[in-house]
This record gives structure tokens, C-alpha cells and sequence, in this order.
């Protein structure tokens, strides 16, 4: 971990060190460009306030990643198992990655209200795409001679997307979880940018209107340490999803 | 199951009752770089019980054969059958294929990978680890029953597979160079090993091989076959006694000459 990690977290610290000696110049004004130690001063004193709104961001972002895992999960094996569905659906779903999603956030407002529903519609939005497309690719790309085996041991269609399709793809799957997990709290920031009562985004933005700086630099701070530990949570279900993997070799 | 304790089997295997039949097949590929004939104009025959291997070079298209005999394919022209039946869904149900690798799922144990068979059949986990169980003793995996593939020897992989393959409960065994991946010390011990499961328990088998020797030592008959497009090029019957222990045999001369004589028909 130490050894791993070492190199990056010296490299971080250099950086926080110039940030702060930059900062700290006589010529920059503190509500410009905030120090690293004024962040941590606001994070302190904000606490209370900055736990509340990070705690509406987490479970908007936390819904809307279900929804879409759901959602792609269900997709995708109905893409898989009907071809022409694919066909019609996969460009189409390519295509869908040009639409700047996030700056559609203001029409969901308009269509849903300032409720919790913008922001779980593009969370979902932006998570689908990685999960349906990486979920597809996977059950794509089992070995066609265990689908062989299959069908030679009498197995049904179902059945072998159960024992051996889903199985074989959740190393993809979880490729596809870890891009969701960084990209959904941008999406629950945006979705709150674009009309919120609440929540960390909503937080940032008005703080930088009101050049309460480093409580700007708090939020961040937050927000990035939310998105890793999604990461985080990730990674750890996929070992224990995928405890294979870690034999190394097998197929 | 039933198992046959007859160690020695002198008699020739009873032609009599049909158990693989491959009349005039012809089987081509085609894909974007033009067309491929794998197999042209092939007859063999494979009598009930009887073991017959495969050789032939690489890409002659063996592993098509057995995909044919399977009911995983249908020949272009000719026909198949199983035990009479030449329906897909007839060779389908009367045959156990063992894929060229071993096919083993890396997420399941070494035991529900062989009982994944009965599964297949509607057989649920439980009962299907009940029934894969005293097989699996048999076949000398009990200390493995609960170790991943990817922790298991090449050795013993093939093993499973193999165990798997007979679990399925199915008249006609489709090998598909079971052995190709050892060393050749393990190799020569799942030979034997084989060999003994085949004497105690006759099946029909379509033995798929890169090696002369190891057809000689465990089939009843040694087909050749051509390069691609592939057709019979010489039938050897082996006859030797069962059961063999390999070291006798690879040393006998009459073993030798057979080797000569197939060698000879795959230069050809
Ligand atoms: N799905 C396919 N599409 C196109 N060509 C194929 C296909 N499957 C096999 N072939 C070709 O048909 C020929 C026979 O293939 P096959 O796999 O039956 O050979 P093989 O004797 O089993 O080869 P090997 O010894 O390498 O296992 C080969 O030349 C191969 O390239
Ligand atoms: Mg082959």
C-alpha cells in the first residue's frame, strides 16, 4: 500500500505545499485563491452545515447509480439475448454519448421539479452508458466453446446466460461500475447547479456567488473524497463478486 | 450408471449396433477470406463401445468432426448419425463433448464444475453434488472437490472435465485432445488412467489427438486423417490386449510397427 501509493502521496503534498506558498504570496487576495489551510479551517468550521448537504448529495448519487445499474443491468441482457434489439439499440446508444448530458440538467428541472427527481434522472443517465455498454461487451465475449459445452449438456438459453454468461461478464461489469462510481457525482453536482434547496453542489455554487472561498474549497475537497470512496466501494465488491480473478490464469 | 467390472476385454467390440456414423460429410466454412473445406467426401464408422481415435495435422478439420458428431453442427452435404439418430437435437442428447481446452467455469469448484452436468439436466445443485460425489472418488479427485480451477494442476483440470464429461450420462464420449495441453509425464498418466476408467465402464469413444502413440495406446482403432480438406486416409486396428500398461506397450514391437504404419499415412 505505502510502497504503492508512496510516490503519488508525496507528489500531492508537493503540490499542496506550492499551492500553499502561492497562496500565501502578499499579492494574492484570500477570496481569489484560498490556501490549502484555510480549506481545512472551513472544512472544520463548516462541518456541521457542509455533513448535512454532503449527506443529500450522497444518496442522490447513491439512488441514481442504482437506478441505472438496475436499468443497464436489464438492458443489457435484453440486448444480448435479442440480436436485432441490439442491432437497432447499440449505435444508437453509441450516438447518445454526444448529448451533453449534464446541460440537459435545466430541463429536467423544468420537467420535474426542484425535487430530488433532476438529479436522480442524470445520474442515471450518465452511469447507464458505461455499465449497458461494458455489461454487453462482457457476455459478448464469452468463450464460444463454453457456450458449446452448454448447449452439448442440454442446457436451456437461460440457463446458460445464468451459470455462465452473467458470471463471465461481472469482471466487465464492475469495469463499467468503476466508471460509473467516479462520473455520478458529477452528475449530482450538475443536477443540483441547475435548481436544488440542498446538497454540496448547491453548497459550492453558492458559496463562489457569495466569495465564501474556502468553503468552496471544502466542498470540493468532499465531493472528490465521496467519488473515491465510490471508487473504493467498488473495487471492494468486485473482490469479493470475483474472488477468482485473484487465482490468476483460470480462463 | 452402470458399471461393468469386466478388467479384460478380449473380444472386438460389437460392431453390431451403430454408435457414430459419418456417410459421404462434407462441412466448408465461409467467411470474409473465402471459403474453407474442412471435411470432403468422409466416411467412418464407430461401432457400439468401441474406442476409435482421431489424427490428422493440424486444422484438418477434427475438431469439426466432433462438433458434427455432437449435433453442434450440421454437415454441408452427407449425413450423421448417433446411435441412428441423425437429427441435431438426437446427437445432441446422445453424446458428452469435451471441448479442445478444458472448459472449465473459473468460478466454481472442481465438484460443481463436474456436477454442472446433471444441473444442465434440471438437476439441482444439491442432488447434483450428491450424485457427482462417488464419481469423483472414483476418478481420484475427492481431496479436490472444493478447489478452484485456476488452483488445480493441468493434470487434474483435464480430470474434471473429464468427470463432468462422464456425469452427463450420455452414450457417445466426444474427446477433443483432452491430453494436448500436458507435460508429457502427466500425460502418459492420464493415459492410463483413462484406459482403466474405458475397461471398467466400455463406452463408445471419438478420440480426438495430436499424438500417434496415445491414439495407438487407447483407441481400438486409429483413424487417419488428411490434410484439410480432411478425409480417412488410413484405418488402423490396434490389436493389443487390454487392459495395457503403457510402458509394456509403447515397447512392444508390434506397437511399433502400428506407430510406423501411421506416421507413414500421415506423411502422406
Ligand atoms: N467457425 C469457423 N469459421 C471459419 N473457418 C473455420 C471455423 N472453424 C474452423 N475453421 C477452419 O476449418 C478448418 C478445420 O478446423 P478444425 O478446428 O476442425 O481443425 P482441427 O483439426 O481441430 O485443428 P487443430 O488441430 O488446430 O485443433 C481449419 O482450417 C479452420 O481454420
Ligand atoms: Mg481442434
Amino acid at each position: 500500500m505505502v510502497r504503492r501509493f508512496g510516490p503519488s502521496l508525496a507528489l500531492l503534498l508537493a503540490a499542496l505545499g506550492a499551492w500553499q506558498g502561492v497562496a500565501s504570496l502578499a499579492a494574492v487576495d484570500d477570496l481569489t485563491l484560498a490556501s490549502p489551510l484555510e480549506a481545512a479551517g472551513a472544512l472544520r468550521a463548516d462541518w456541521t452545515l457542509l455533513m448535512e448537504n454532503a449527506w443529500i448529495t450522497l444518496v442522490e448519487t447513491l439512488l441514481g447509480l442504482a437506478i441505472a445499474v438496475v436499468g443497464g443491468a436489464l438492458a443489457a441482457v435484453a440486448m444480448h439475448l435479442v440480436r436485432p434489439l441490439r442491432d437497432a439499440a447499440y449505435p444508437l446508444l453509441v450516438a447518445s454519448q454526444a448529448i451533453p448530458l449534464v446541460v440537459l440538467a435545466p430541463l429536467f428541472v423544468l420537467a420535474f421539479d426542484y425535487g430530488i427527481g433532476p438529479k436522480l434522472a442524470i445520474v442515471a443517465l450518465i452511469c447507464f452508458f458505461p455499465i449497458t455498454v461494458n455489461l454487453l461487451d462482457g457476455l459478448r465475449s464469452v468463450e464460444p466453446e463454453l457456450i458449446k459445452l452448454m448447449r452439448s449438456l442440454g442446457a436451456s438459453r437461460l440457463m446458460t446466460l445464468r451459470k455462465v454468461e452473467l458470471p463471465a461478464s461481472l469482471p466487465s461489469l464492475f469495469s463499467g461500475l468503476r466508471v460509473a462510481a467516479s462520473v455520478s457525482v458529477i452528475g449530482a453536482v450538475f443536477g443540483e447547479w441547475a435548481g436544488a434547496e440542498a446538497g454540496l453542489g448547491r453548497l459550492v455554487l453558492l458559496g463562489n456567488n457569495q466569495l465564501q472561498t474556502p468553503r468552496v474549497y471544502a466542498g470540493v475537497v468532499l465531493l472528490t473524497v465521496m467519488a473515491l470512496a465510490l471508487f473504493a466501494a467498488v473495487s471492494l465488491a468486485e473482490r469479493a463478486a470475483v474472488p477468482w480473478k485473484r487465482h490468476g490464469g483460470a480462463t | 450408471m452402470t458399471t461393468k467390472l469386466e478388467a479384460l476385454r478380449s473380444e472386438p467390440p460389437s460392431l453390431a449396433r451403430e454408435g457414430v456414423a459419418f456417410e459421404g460429410v462434407g462441412r466448408h466454412y465461409s467467411s470474409r477470406r473465402g471459403d474453407t473445406a474442412a471435411l470432403e467426401d468422409l466416411d467412418l464408422r464407430i461401432g457400439n463401445d468401441e474406442v476409435v481415435s482421431v489424427v490428422g495435422p493440424s486444422g484438418c478439420g477434427k475438431s469439426t468432426l466432433l462438433e458434427l458428431a455432437a449435433g453442434l453442427q450440421e454437415p454441408d452435404s452427407g449425413a450423421v448419425r448417433v446411435a441412428g439418430s441423425g437429427a441435431p437435437a438426437g446427437r445432441l442428447e446422445r453424446t458428452a463433448y469435451m471441448p479442445q481446452r478444458d472448459g472449465l467455469l473459473p468460478w466454481r469448484s472442481a465438484l460443481d464444475n463436474a456436477a454442472l452436468a446433471l444441473e444442465c439436466g434440471g438437476v439441482g445443485r444439491a442432488q447434483a453434488r450428491r450424485r457427482a460425489r462417488p464419481l469423483f472418488a472414483r476418478l481420484g479427485l475427492e481431496r479436490f472437490e472444493r478447489a478452484l480451477p485456476g488452483e488445480l494442476s493441468g493434470g487434474m483440470r483435464q480430470r474434471v472435465a473429464f468427470a463432468r464429461t462422464l456425469l452427463a450420462g450420455r452414450e457417445v464420449l466426444l474427446l477433443d485432445e483432452p491430453f494436448a495441453s500436458l507435460d508429457s509425464i502427466t500425460r502418459a498418466g492420464l493415459q492410463e488412467w483413462l484406459a482403466a476408467i474405458l475397461a471398467e465402464e466400455p463406452r463408445t469413444v471419438l478420440l480426438v489427438t495430436h499424438d500417434v502413440e496415445e491414439a495407438l495406446y487407447l483407441g481400438d482403432r486409429v483413424v487417419v486423417l488428411s490434410a484439410r480438406p480432411g478425409r480417412v486416409v488410413a484405418e488402423i486396428a490396434v490389436e493389443l490386449r487390454r487392459p495395457r500398461p503403457r510402458r509394456d506397450v509403447v515397447t512392444d514391437p508390434a506397437f511399433s510397427a502400428l506407430r510406423q504404419r501411421a506416421l507413414e499415412a500421415l506423411a502422406w
